[in-house]
């Protein structure tokens, strides 16, 4: 069996996670959950680039979605949940 | 609007766009069989003309230089956006915060040895970036999330020195404009805006590639400034009036 042909089930599996992956992110209701779902999909999306052969674009989407997306997120989050918080004391 | 007309304006839209998509996907070349030429002709030329072994970096900092610039400029005028809207000068921004640091010991350790293994695998992927996959933007990024586990797993006081605005704007400012003056002094030697100054080295070594070496770098010192601006910025908006308050409560 040749390299290429080795590939060919891998590829398939990470084109599942993937496909499998994104609505699952999209069904997550709960906005912090969901940030953690979107870091796992990211993850499955860097292990697709690296099974296609692209390690550049695989480091690229690991520092966006490992480090920089949920930070944002995470903070935004936070200072919503705060508001709640403090209009739920004011009432 | 009505639920009903919702749907009767959805429903030909809908399928108007997944007509056009399955068009277009019926169009695709073949799993596997990439037919545009650039490539090749990139992966023919970049090793033996700059000696750099990875073609990615090789293409972004010397066969489209200028692009790699237009695109570090984005992040660039992104920080300055953030910072515009975020910074409060009125804010004492150095008054020492008491915040409750992590209680658990084993996750403080773990985190502290994350901060050096990550700050490691950055400044790795920054220098070996034109030879093997990385570069300057990918480890900017993790050379800066490591440093902000130091937050995470440490206290205010341990992170302070990679927040403060009067060490980092200047840096910033070192690595976007490093990029453009590069550019310029190849336009004062007498040649195009980027043309590769310096010897090309030898091919799979740190010596390689020119004047790649250093727009790497200017571009993994913008980036982890970047960061670091974009991380101090968002800490001294959100998570800090939380923390104090939720220490007063």
């Amino acid at each position: 069996m040749t390299l290429a042909a080795t590939l060919v089930p891998l590829q398939a599996v990470s084109f599942a996670l993937v496909a499998l992956g994104a609505p699952l992110v999209v069904l997550t209701r709960d906005p912090l959950r969901q940030a953690l779902v979107n870091g796992v999909y990211g993850v499955s999306l860097v292990c697709l680039f690296v099974v296609l052969q692209a390690p550049d674009p695989a480091l690229s989407m690991l520092a966006v979605s490992g480090i920089g997306y949920p930070l944002v997120i995470l903070a935004a989050i936070a200072r919503v949940r705060a508001r709640d918080r403090r209009k739920e004391d004011d009432s | 609007m009505s639920r009903r007309v919702r749907m009767l304006v959805l429903g030909p839209g809908l399928l108007g766009l997944g007509a056009l998509f399955a068009w277009a996907i019926a169009g695709l070349p073949a799993f596997g069989h990439y037919r545009g030429p650039y490539g090749y002709v990139l992966n023919r030329l970049v090793v033996p003309l700059r000696h750099t072994t990875n073609v990615v970096m090789g293409t972004n900092f010397d066969v489209r230089g200028v692009d790699t610039m237009g695109e570090e400029f984005i992040l660039y005028a992104a920080v300055v956006g953030v910072t515009l809207l975020l910074r409060d000068e009125s804010n004492a921004r150095h008054v020492e915060r008491h915040t409750r640091r992590l209680r658990n010991e084993t996750v403080r350790l773990a985190g502290v040895a994350m901060v050096g293994g990550g700050l490691l695998v950055g400044l790795w992927l920054m220098a070996f970036g034109y030879i093997t996959p990385g570069g300057g933007f990918q480890g900017g990024v993790v050379a800066a999330g490591a440093v902000l586990l130091l937050y995470l797993a440490g206290s205010h006081r341990d992170y302070s020195p990679f927040r403060d605005a009067h060490v980092l704007d200047p840096l910033e400012g070192v690595g976007a404009g490093g990029y453009v003056v590069v550019g310029l002094a190849a336009l004062a030697s007498g040649s195009a805006f980027l043309t590769n100054l310096f010897g090309r080295g030898t091919t799979g070594t740190l010596l390689s590639g020119g004047s790649i070496v250093i727009l790497n770098w200017a571009a993994a010192i913008a980036v982890t400034c970047a960061m670091l601006l974009l991380f101090a910025e968002f800490l001294e908006t959100y998570v800090e009036p939380l923390e104090t308050e939720e220490a007063g409560a």
